[in-house]
């Protein structure tokens, strides 16, 4: 009987993949456990703050200020394991020790300050609106109430727009900032919604120098720290410290300009250190 | 086509010539839509070959994003059904029980996880997950779909083992009985070893399912499947979106048309065959049976 | 622990709803373009047989989440095909019925083609031998008989396009999947009471019209 064999191969073929995703799953695990490495959660799909690269190493304003961290704390470039932190992820990724510490556009706010600690912040960002570089029909937040705007599926920033700024803005909201983007540069939407050093990350890409721009609205304050376990002081201490040095030492300047300059971004300057003291 | 031509006579020369007009008109409107659609396209920008080029001339996009998203896919799809596999034999041989306090059970829960959506499943889990273990964060989406799926297709399989176990001819319980055999040995080393080679086309065009189903785990959950990788690569290459997707979803409808292929092949195969019975549960997806349906 | 349900907060019966709409729409839609799908496949015109197995086999094999994600971003966002929806919210709602008709539709075509399958040839024969046209035979010998067959394969079709409105969410329909992912992040320790109502709402949606159809099915059966 041919088919008991060839039902016979299928079931070794299924075995041996499952041991093979088992091993994967240790050699992983293995991996973070290792004394020399640090993990850092940062984001995966964020041009400009922390995105991977089709080579499969990381940028980013984030990943810069992250790899300074980790120099400062004592660990090589090389020895550094990248998580990714979703948004939604970020507390757990902290409170269950699955990384160090994590730089993914974390805005330092009290509701997350009972779960985790922050240092820095590092950098201060405003929510603002992505427009066409032709359209200047959008100078105040309450000129979207006309608007077709599009924003990530729960994030605040759409949430804020929503409560605050322009209750009537025909909102939509989709999986990724990509989607926003096809849609504005297909002008189905007006204006996307996010912190202006993402919007600044995508605005500076290659592909789209000199369609989009960045309307300056400042519509609220998100001022980004580096999120660590809850009560870890002496990390804070350390990090704090890499922070003040890295902004003293001019490396600050040089990520923020190799990171934004193309997309004609005017960043705030180093925001003062404050968490911790 | 042979089993259709019994609807119309063999055109003669007027509806040779009807046949062509209709062809003709067809071809007309078909191209007309395909033509407008290629003309927005063009005018959106979005035939610029820089957003196309990278899957042709970037190694990367492969090697970086696409292999590994599919491989994420299929360790998703090959988890479920290998778990699946025998909580959907148990139930299916629960359900065929001859004491109602098994039977009655056991239908219960298969019709139950028959009847609620897959997403809401993967959902529920993935936030029980989060509360209740501690499954690291990055596991989590992988462990939600694969439970999701595996209830799901654990009640699926059920009913396909029971239906594959009904397509035997009585003879074989009959034949059984006839030499002694106890209800437990029947099913072992009669009914079962049958009904799993009558099952094989379904089983594999269930496989299907699971594969299409993994892109939800993507869309909703975050699991970095195929289909999740669509983001990566367009916040990389200019948000190319249009022909993302079009690439993605070109691997889906090759790699499913293999397994389907392939469920009809071990169909025809398994008709032919003189060994068995010849008892063959149709795969539901190739469309050559009455299907159920349920297979979607 | 149901106290969620008296908040006010969530408009259940309101996205359970969206569901149902969903559902309905979609179920008309794909009734109707899959027939003329199977209508193409049995045709004598070979272009159009070809265009309904491509179609077909191209649909049938594409994660719906994939045809719904390409509906709202190449329609939606590229094409700008609004269906007549006014914002956004009408705009996806039209889109993932367009999606969903597209998708549902080749399961109704195959089902019905195997339908036809089961019509016995002299039927088709005595049609032909009374002069009746392609249309003519399909129209008022084949389909009607066919029907009547796939009653319960259609059931079936309709129970899965229920539960495959809950894809919608990944295009942002408001729909009871949505609710439910929302609801269970913001009443997270009333995990196991979010998810049993909804459950019971499929539940509520999708056994009925099994009972139904099934029951309909038998009466319709072609006896023979």
């Amino acid at each position: 009987m041919k088919l008991r064999k060839a039902s016979a191969a299928a079931a070794a073929v299924v075995v041996l993949s499952l041991t093979a995703t088992a091993c994967g799953g240790d050699s992983a695990d293995s991996g973070n456990g290792g004394g020399d490495k640090i993990t850092i959660g940062i984001k995966f799909d964020q041009p400009g703050l922390g995105l991977k690269k089709p080579d499969g190493t990381f940028a980013g304003f984030d990943v810069d200020v992250a790899t300074y961290v980790a120099k400062e704390l004592g660990y090589d470039a090389k020895n550094i394991v990248w998580k990714e932190a979703p948004s939604a992820e970020r507390e757990n990724l902290i409170s269950n020790g699955d990384v160090k510490f994590v730089a993914a556009s974390y805005t330092i706010n009290d509701e997350r300050k009972k779960k985790v600690d922050f240092a820095g912040p590092y950098f201060l960002a405003h929510q603002d609106l992505l427009v066409r570089t032709d359209d200047s029909s959008i100078t105040k937040a309450a000129d979207l109430n006309s608007k077709k705007l599009c924003s990530v599926t729960g994030s605040t920033s759409a949430q804020n727009v929503k409560n605050d700024f322009a209750p009537k803005a025909d909102l939509q909201n989709v999986g990724g900032y990509s989607e926003c983007l096809t849609g504005l540069e297909n002008k189905a939407v007006d204006a996307l919604t996010t912190d202006d050093s993402i919007l600044a990350g995508y605005a500076s890409q290659q592909e789209h120098q000199g369609k989009f721009k960045l309307a300056g609205l400042k519509l609220s304050d998100e001022p980004y720290g580096i999120g660590l376990k809850k009560g870890d002081t002496d990390l804070q201490k350390k990090i704090n410290a890499a922070l003040t040095k890295m902004e003293s030492d001019g490396s600050w300047e040089k990520a923020v300009t190799a990171n934004f300059g193309p997309a004609n971004y005017k960043n705030e300057p180093a925001p003062k250190i404050n968490e911790g003291s | 086509m042979s089993a259709t031509s019994v609807l119309y006579d063999a055109p003669g020369a007027r509806a040779k010539r009807r046949n062509i007009l209709y062809t003709i008109v067809f071809l007309v409107v078909f191209a007309l839509a395909a033509w407008w659609v290629l003309v927005q396209m063009a005018d959106k920008n979005q035939l610029a070959s820089e957003k196309w080029s990278p899957f042709v001339t970037d190694s990367e996009v492969w090697t970086t994003y696409l292999l590994p998203g599919l491989g994420e896919t299929l360790k998703a799809a090959a988890l479920s059904i290998v778990i699946a596999l025998p909580f959907g034999a148990l139930l299916g041989i629960g359900r065929l029980s001859d004491h109602s306090w098994v039977r009655v059970p056991v239908g219960a829960v298969v019709e139950f996880f028959r009847s609620i959506p897959v997403l809401l499943m993967m959902v529920f889990a993935a936030q029980a997950y989060a509360q209740f273990t501690n499954v690291s964060s990055d596991m989590r989406p992988l462990y939600a779909v694969v439970t999701g799926l595996v209830l799901y297709n654990a009640s699926v399989i059920a009913e396909i083992v029971r239906a594959g176990i009904l397509t035997l001819p009585n003879g074989q319980t009959d034949a059984a009985k006839a030499i002694g055999m106890r209800k437990g040995q029947t099913m072992a080393y009669v009914l079962l070893p049958q009904a799993v080679t009558a099952m094989l086309p379904a089983l594999v065009s269930q496989l299907v399912v699971i594969v299409k189903d993994t892109a939800l785990g993507g869309a909703i959950l975050g699991l970095s499947e195929l289909l999740s990788q669509n983001r990566t690569i367009t916040a990389n290459y200019g948000a190319n979106t249009i022909a993302t997707l079009v690439v993605i979803a070109l691997i889906y409808i090759v790699l499913n048309f293999i397994l389907t292929t392939f469920a009809s092949w071990l169909e025809q195969r398994l008709r032919r065959g003189k060994k068995s019975t010849g008892a063959v549960l149709p795969d539901v997806n190739a469309g050559t049976y009455v299907g159920d349906g349920s297979g979607i | 622990m149901f106290e969620f349900l008296d908040s006010g907060q969530y408009d259940l019966l309101g996205a359970f709803w969206v569901t149902v709409q969903l559902t309905l729409y979609s179920a008309v839609g794909s009734l109707l373009w899959g027939t003329l799908l199977a209508g193409m496949r049995v045709s004598p015109v070979p272009l159009m047989r070809a265009f309904g197995t491509a179609y077909v086999n191209l649909v049938r094999n594409t994660p719906l989440t994939v045809v719904l994600v390409a509906c709202s971003l190449g329609l939606g966002q590229t094409l700008q095909i609004t269906l007549g929806g006014g914002d956004f919210e009408s705009i996806g709602f039209r889109l993932a019925v367009l999606g969903l008709i597209a998708y549902t539709s080749t399961f109704v075509c195959e089902a019905l083609r195997s339908g036809i399958n089961t019509v016995p040839v002299g039927q088709a024969e005595a049609a032909r031998a009374l002069g009746l046209s392609f249309f003519q035979v399909l129209r008022l010998i084949v389909l009607p008989q066919a029907f009547r067959s796939v009653v319960a394969p259609l059931a079936n079709v309709l129970i899965a396009l229920t539960k495959n409105t809950t894809v919608a969410a990944a295009i942002g329909v408001a729909e009871a999947s949505a609710l439910m992912k929302t609801m269970i992040e913001n009443e997270s320790s009333a995990l196991f009471a979010v998810f049993a109502v909804f459950a019971f709402g499929f539940v509520v949606l999708t056994l009925p019209t099994g009972l139904l159809l099934g029951w309909v099915s038998k009466r319709v059966a072609v006896k023979r």
